[in-house]
């Protein structure tokens, strides 16, 4: 199926969206989607049995500063039953870098969007773990962006902070004993 | 007589992290059989061994853990730092990595190669078998 | 008894363990030996190879991007060479893509024996990983043979090869190939119908059919499950359609048919091998002819000016691709991979997305192990061919 073809065929199941055809080189045909119809446009992808792309293959995003929009977050889908993939792209602009999740629709997404946030800091609604994947915790920045160093001087850290406080620690002592003696 | 005991049955502590980790293995299998220099089991815990060869590369995360297993070693213990990343942050010069190991524990011997043949990595136990044959005790 | 109070034991597993492939770390909730819940941790080898080879010329990204999948090196370079050239719209010798499906194939080989190897080794079968690197020693040789280097011989340019195909190399070929059946029938009587292993994996580490597309995973997990999804039949590259073979599936989804689907998938390679190896002639082109991308050969290089001036071009400042984005899959043996480049019309990549099948078998993990004892899960983590190096680059 061509992208005119596709085009057509979810205009028809999701009239209002806002859909562009993007030429490319790639076997893949491109389109891109407006932020607000995500959430419709993936269920319509994912559940119409002329489309079945319910495999999503990867997500990521793209950082294209100092261009507005800045941000491109890329869905690639893959169609078993039809043998079709699809590369589904949405722009985002730099100071409102936010989309709907779709981690309720594939759920591999999860981890994907919790790397796009992790490396791009790009917020993803609806998520029901929204923590750094990849740096650790408490890092301060998101490293894929144009605009962070690729080198950065830092001391790296040999301690970690304790997991528990004094007071869970005694807490806990007192439990064991407790339980020790019921025995 | 003390050192030789120590250097002729010297066992690592499992730190394969990355690529290096797969010619660790290598370097223990059959073809280039390390248990003839005495490296006869490597030991999943820390507490039961005297080397740990850092193998692959160190991000700026598994730091602590690293000074964590080599703290927990008990002495003597000796460090082998294989491989480019291990040694000298390798090819990755970037935000993500510790450019070296030895800025978080002393190391003893330094093993180039990106990763290094495995026969590199037996040199550099021979080499540290004859540092240790040169140590005083205490 | 009655009140006897339970609860429950948090352990963490890693990110230094004996059986992790890797630096993983698992924090599992336990009740006796049950695992109740768990949360895997993964960063702990990030290496930031995306940043750095946005600084990088495109050749150059060729040795960076071996390094992230490290058990699967050439068949990263080759999908980074795939995807580039269809950028750059090179129309590669029919030879050069042969001799790709056969080092490809090779590598397949290479990863799932270092698989086999350390599957074994963690569930109890000590002699498996012995065997199995000592056969991957000899394709190793063959490695050396093309370009020196055991693991990582960037051999793969963008634009075809980096230089012809040592004398010698299709009798190196056929030697390793008479000499690995049989073994692997060897392999296969130690472990196939051996009944500790069939009480170790059978019913452990089940996944859906339904769960594994929804979860996103390919590859051998996948067909294990039942999914027949693999990209060199679905969407054939380097003309994988003109080869004979089989993708061999299960259909219960757990840690014996992920075994035996992998097995399965080393003798199908074989029989590419052998194809590919019919069509490859000894010498012959070996890149593109194209003069922005090769470098020309040497005796020229060093007598016409017009060639050195080609030369210093080609390795000072590199070749520019047109601006645009490129995704080639290739079925690599954890399943799908590729790379997402992003050009914008320079000598350096804008952007550089390794598709990780490792990532989402990583996120899976969790369905795999709930319910199941804590041995288990040693044996799963062993099954889903996890390696670090792809999960966090």
């Amino acid at each position: 199926m061509d992208t005119g073809g596709l085009i057509a065929l979810l205009r028809e199941a999701a009239p209002t969206a806002q859909l562009e055809d993007a030429p490319g080189i790639d076997l893949q045909p491109t389109i891109y989607a407006a932020r607000d119809d995500m959430p419709e446009l993936t269920r319509v992808l994912r559940d119409r049995p002329e489309l079945a792309y319910t495999l999503l293959i990867e997500l990521t995003a793209v950082d294209y500063w100092p261009r507005e929009p800045r941000f491109e977050v890329v869905y690639l889908l893959v169609s078993i039953a039809h043998r079709h993939r699809l590369r589904l792209k949405v722009r985002l602009h730099g100071d409102d870098a936010r989309v709907a999740t779709v981690s309720d629709v594939w759920p591999a997404a999860n981890w994907l969007e919790r790397e796009v946030w992790d490396l791009f800091g790009i917020v993803f609604d609806g998520h029901p773990d929204p923590r750094r994947l990849l740096m650790p915790e408490d890092w301060e920045g998101f490293p894929l962006r144009k605009d962070y160093p690729v080198q950065v001087k830092l001391t790296p850290r040999t301690t970690e902070a304790l997991q528990v406080t004094e007071e869970e620690f005694r807490a806990n002592l007192t439990k064991d004993r407790l339980s020790r003696d019921q025995a | 007589m003390v050192q030789w005991a120590r250097r002729s049955s010297i066992w690592p502590v499992t730190f394969g992290l990355a690529c290096c980790a797969i010619e660790m293995m290598a370097m223990s299998c059959s073809r280039y059989d390390v248990a003839r220099f005495g490296a006869e089991v490597f030991r999943g815990s820390p507490r039961q061994s005297d080397l740990m060869i850092v193998a692959g590369r160190l991000s700026r995360k598994m730091a602590p853990a690293l000074r964590r297993i080599y703290d927990q070693m008990p002495e003597p213990k000796w460090v082998i730092s294989m491989g480019a990343c291990a040694s000298i942050g390798g090819v990755f010069d970037n935000y993500a990595l510790v450019q070296g190991v030895d800025q978080i524990v002393p190391v003893d011997v330094y093993v180039p190669g990106c990763p290094p043949r495995p026969e590199s990595l037996i040199y550099g136990i021979v080499q540290l078998q004859r540092k240790i044959a040169l140590q005083k005790l205490a | 008894m009655p009140g006897i109070r339970t609860e429950t034991m948090t352990v963490n597993m890693g990110p230094q363990h004996p059986s992790t492939h890797g630096v993983l770390r698992l924090v599992l909730e336990l009740d006796g030996e049950t695992v109740r819940s768990s949360s895997p941790t993964i960063g702990y080898l990030h290496t930031g190879i995306e940043k750095t080879t946005e600084q990088k010329k495109w050749q150059q990204v060729i040795p960076l991007v071996e390094r992230m999948d490290y058990l699967s090196a050439q068949s990263n370079s080759m999908a980074f060479c795939l995807s580039v050239e269809r950028l750059l719209g090179l129309e590669i010798p029919q030879r050069v893509t042969d001799i790709r499906v056969l080092i490809a194939e090779l590598q397949r080989i290479n990863s799932h024996l270092v698989w086999l190897g350390t599957h074994g080794m963690e569930v109890g079968a000590v002699s498996v990983m012995l065997y199995c690197f000592r056969e991957r020693e000899l394709l190793l040789n063959l490695n050396e043979m093309l370009a020196g280097f055991r693991m990582f011989p960037s051999y793969m340019r963008v634009g075809g090869l980096r230089e012809d195909l040592p004398r010698g190399f299709h009798d190196a070929v056929r030697a390793f190939l008479d000499r690995f059946l049989p073994k692997l029938a060897e392999y296969e009587d130690l472990l196939t119908k051996n009944e500790i292993y069939l009480k170790r994996t059978r019913n452990v580490g089940v996944i859906s059919k339904d769960d594994s597309v929804a979860y996103g995973l390919v590859g051998p997990i996948a067909r294990a499950a039942g999914v027949d999804y693999d990209v060199r039949k679905y969407f054939p590259y380097l003309g994988y359609d003109t080869y004979q073979f089989e993708v061999p599936t299960q259909t219960l989804g757990d840690v014996y048919s992920r075994y035996l689907v992998r097995v399965a998938e080393m003798k199908e390679s074989v029989k590419i091998c052998r194809q590919a190896l019919e069509r490859i002639s000894p010498t012959g082109a070996f890149a593109v002819d194209d003069p922005r991308v090769t470098p020309p050969p040497k005796d020229r290089v060093y007598t016409e000016m017009e060639a050195l001036i080609q030369h210093f071009l080609i390795y000072s400042q590199g070749f520019t691709v047109p601006a645009g984005e490129a995704y080639v899959p290739v079925e690599g043996p954890r399943g799908e991979h590729g790379f997402y480049v992003v050009s914008d019309g320079t000598n350096r990549p804008w952007r550089v997305k390794s598709r990780a099948p490792s990532l989402l078998a990583c996120q899976a993990l969790e369905r795999m192990i709930v319910g199941g004892l804590i041995a288990d899960v040693i044996a799963v983590i062993g099954s889903i061919d996890v390696v670090m190096g792809d999960v966090d680059r």
